[in-house]
């Protein structure tokens, strides 16, 4: 049941959608059509595809290691922005220079720039106790607005018009497409190994264990001798060490420079991903590529039907309400008249 | 009690099948009004089966219910409720971060207003010698304070039937007389009392008859004044229960742990702080803290075994190894395991399964890790090993623990431990809520542990089991343990009056505090 309750959900967001666009004036069927099988006709589109699911493959698989541990991390937006940010900062550095060293050191500088912004969630969760979800997401807004200081300010490209825009990154400093014609560059190869590499983690390793028993059994965790600071330093370090490759990976692979907006809330979108992947490595990966297939279908059913953008970010948001649901109600029984709340305050 | 009067309720041929197992196979039992009886039984003997069927969880396959003469479908406990059917659980359903009131009106059918039920329970519990402040927290109280609120829990909703699974094992026996006088009351009143007990004793003294079931049969229906308790136990285990041996003298050999001046101030404003704790278990014996819940046992465990460091570390010295500053895991390597008392969720991960159980503190002493990963074939081979060695009743190690019966989880939890060979083991409650038979093999092997050498300490609110295991027993009171004495000098008066914290004088029975 725990692994049908995604499929049921999938279902019935496609429901709610046809009853959304019905009300919109739009063709449930065409609509349906654009968003779903339109982006996926073409090799073209299935390249694309693979380009939008890397980020939020990599963010899931990272996110599902520190969910699993109870570690709520949902700040990945901000430290794949910093580690765009000190990824790309190691490009422009180099910017003249050509060398097959610049891509490994940026790719080092991204996962320590995403690996620095979540250490300070660490570090205020495990000396002040402060709740690692409201910091993670208010560091989220602060990598925002500094990513934009720094483009509009230090970054911005000399002869680029003042556009708010970093210079474009050097060849050296491109992420090699891995196949000819398309967009899709070997950040895909590395989400894969990534998901191995989670896998293997959760699977095999100690640390894994380590995770799985501190977020099910906290006090077990401490009679076996795992220290709980521990694991929250681990899994926030490396799902910040992976988000900020994954942002690395978005800007010196398909975007090329540093812009002011350089994630359509990947960060955000990666959480639905983990959970609708059931936070196992394998299910992050299926549900990387469906999340990637509605932000595809969104920019289709805006060029055809006219539809909002917004549309994306409805789609996601039913996705994650109806698995929300289904885990419920698969596993408590809806009664009514029954029950009522036997407190009275006063 | 009136012979004629009809039964409260009866029970005819209820059958239930789970797959692969026949867990009822048509037992009858029939209960009068105002009539204790009990049901007895080992773990896996279909005990709870047949009272889920009666408190509406479980869905018979076939048999009848009378209630009160009329014919009844059981669906829910609500519907239990309704019919008069009220039932203490052994696991506890309550939400740790609200309050005792708060719990139980959660519970309440009606609404309530929340300092009149707390008015209530005051008064419930001062009647019925069960004390609890119906203001504190749960997560604060103690497993035996827990099983108050379930008590009275129970007794609000004025039942005409109350099922008890395992009601005393958590209480001391001045708790348990109070307990048992509270239920005569009870039972004079004319309520129906259907008991769960593995305890022999207690039903002999409580209990006015008994059903008793094995492999899912009832293989009897006893007047329990006719019986002795060795006959209900040959009933209830078709073999005659051993005596376990004393060896004729403790031989004490070296110190093995060593705990000078320990003290810990509580974690939280409930919580007990430990104060000034001296302590010395020698190689080859058996010491044994008795003590009323929530004295500080808990933290005492911690405390001991490391998930709570000490103020230095020469204050805990195992095998002449300063580890005060040590965690779990240094300290398992220096050769010391624990038992703590919470089996699921602290000594076993509930929704996990018994190999990865097995590695939870096995991996380092078996040698499960290899350059940091699981060795799951080995790790596998040890859970097995824990099952076959301790006849762990399950249908294999890839079931969570959260789905084998307390006693059979306590099997495997001390299976797992005894199995690495510790030189120290130190056990919470090693046999609450454990049938006699599961008893008797825990009992056996902490005893064969002992003879081979290793120190064992025994933290437990069975005064019965101190004083049958122990070589030396003291107490601990208000997180102060008192000295310690040997056991056979001691009487269970003398070590209640250690549990309520009064100091044993030098001419109080002519004993003098060793170690």
């Amino acid at each position: 049941m725990v692994y049908l309750s995604p499929v049921l959900a999938l279902v019935l967001s496609l429901l709610a959608g046809v009853v959304l666009f019905y009300i919109m004036g739009v063709s449930p069927l065409a609509a349906l059509h654009a968003f779903f099988i339109e982006p996926l006709s073409t090799g073209y589109g299935l390249a694309e595809l693979g380009v939008k699911a890397t980020p939020l493959v990599l963010i899931g698989v990272a996110l599902a290691l520190g969910f699993k541990a109870g570690v709520w991390n949902i700040g990945a937006e901000g430290q794949l922005t910093m580690g765009a940010l000190c990824g790309s900062l190691v490009a422009l550095y180099f910017y003249d220079q050509d060398g097959f060293y610049i891509l490994p050191l940026m790719l080092i500088a991204g996962v320590l720039g995403g690996m620095a912004w979540a250490a300070i969630v660490a570090f205020l969760r495990v000396r002040f106790n402060a709740n690692e979800i409201l910091t993670s997401l208010m560091l989220s807004y602060v990598a925002g607005l500094f990513l934009n200081l720094m483009v509009h300010g230090p970054l911005k490209d000399p002869e680029g018009f003042n556009f708010p825009e970093s210079r474009q990154f050097s060849e050296s400093a491109l992420l090699p497409i891995i196949l000819d014609g398309t967009r899709l560059h070997v950040g895909a190869v590395i989400a894969l190994l990534v998901v191995a590499w989670g896998w293997m983690i959760l699977s095999r390793t100690l640390l894994g264990y380590q995770i799985k028993v501190a977020g099910s059994a906290p006090e077990a965790c401490e009679h076996a001798g795992f220290s709980f600071s521990g694991i929250i330093w681990t899994t926030l370090l490396l799902s910040g060490g992976v988000a900020g490759l994954a942002g690395i990976i978005e800007v010196s692979g398909p975007i090329g420079q540093l812009l002011p907006n350089i994630s359509p809330g990947y960060g955000f979108t990666a959480i639905i991903v983990a959970y609708v992947g059931r936070l196992h490595p394998i299910g992050v990966l299926f549900a990387g590529i469906l999340l990637a297939l509605t932000y595809l279908g969104g920019e289709t059913a805006q060029i055809q039907l006219n539809l909002p953008v917004a549309v994306t970010g409805v789609f996601q948001g039913l996705l994650l309400f109806f698995l929300l649901a289904s885990d419920v109600l698969i596993r408590y029984r809806v009664q009514f008249g029954k029950a009522r709340l036997a407190v009275e305050n006063k | 009690m009136n012979e004629n009067s009809p039964y409260l309720i009866e029970l005819r041929g209820m059958t239930k099948t789970f797959p692969g197992v026949l867990a009822n196979d048509g037992v009858d039992l029939k209960i009068k009004p105002g009539e204790i009886h009990a049901l007895l039984g080992e773990n896996g003997a279909g005990k709870s089966t047949l009272v889920k069927m009666i408190y509406g969880i479980l869905k018979p396959d076939a048999g009848t219910i009378f209630f009160n003469g009329r014919q009844v479908e059981i669906d829910s406990p609500a519907q239990a409720r309704d019919l008069g059917i009220a039932m203490v659980f052994q696991h506890f359903s309550l939400f740790d971060s609200l309050s005792v009131v708060e719990n139980i009106s959660l519970g309440m059918k009606k609404a309530v207003k929340l300092d009149k039920l707390a008015g209530e329970i005051t008064e419930i519990s001062r009647r019925y010698g069960l004390p609890l402040d119906p203001n504190r927290h749960v997560y604060t109280l103690s497993v035996g304070e827990r099983q108050r609120i379930e008590i009275i829990r129970c007794l609000l909703q004025e039942p005409q039937l109350l099922v008890m699974d395992e009601p005393t094992s958590v209480l001391t026996p001045q708790e348990v007389k109070k307990l048992f006088s509270t239920l005569n009351r009870l039972a004079d009143e004319g309520l129906a009392i259907l008991y769960i007990s593995h305890k022999l004793d207690e039903i002999k003294a409580l209990c006015h008859h008994a059903t008793i079931l094995r492999l899912g049969r009832r293989v009897a229906r006893v007047n329990i004044d006719t019986e002795s308790t060795s006959s209900l136990a040959m009933m209830m285990m078709g073999e005659e229960l051993e005596k376990i041996e004393r060896p004729p003298k403790a031989t004490a050999g070296e110190v093995r742990l060593k705990v000078t001046k320990l003290d810990m101030p509580a974690a939280d404003s409930t919580g007990i702080s430990l104060t000034d704790i001296h302590l010395e278990v020698r190689a080859g014996e058996i010491v044994g803290i008795a003590g009323v819940a929530g004295n500080g046992q808990d933290e005492l465990l911690r405390a001991l075994n490391g998930e709570e460091s000490c103020q230095s570390g020469g204050c805990i010295i195992i095998e002449n190894l300063h580890s005060g500053k040590l965690g779990p895991n240094a300290r398992r390597k220096a050769g010391l395991a624990s038992v703590p008392e919470k089996r699921l969720g602290h000594g076993a991960i509930p929704d996990m399964d018994l190999v990865d159980n097995a590695f939870m503190t096995g991996f380092q002493r078996m040698g499960l890790l290899a350059r940091g990963l699981i060795n799951y074939p080995k790790t596998r081979n040890f859970a097995h090993k824990v099952i076959a060695d301790f006849s762990v009743k399950t249908s294999g190690s890839g079931v969570p623990a959260n789905s084998l019966s307390g006693g059979n989880l306590q099997k495997f939890i001390i299976g797992r431990e005894l199995t690495q060979q510790p030189d120290i083991l130190i056990v919470s409650q090693p046999t609450w809520g454990v049938d006699a038979g599961a008893t008797q093999t825990i009992r056996k092997s902490l005893r064969r542990l002992a003879d081979k050498g290793a120190a064992v300490l025994i933290i437990s609110q069975d005064l019965d089991e101190l004083m049958e295991m122990s070589d030396r027993i003291g107490a601990i009171c208000g997180g102060r343990l008192s000295p310690f004495y040997p056991t056979t000098e001691m009487t269970v008066e003398k070590v209640g009056m250690l549990m309520a914290g009064v100091t044993l004088e030098k001419g109080d029975g002519n004993v003098a505090p060793l170690g």
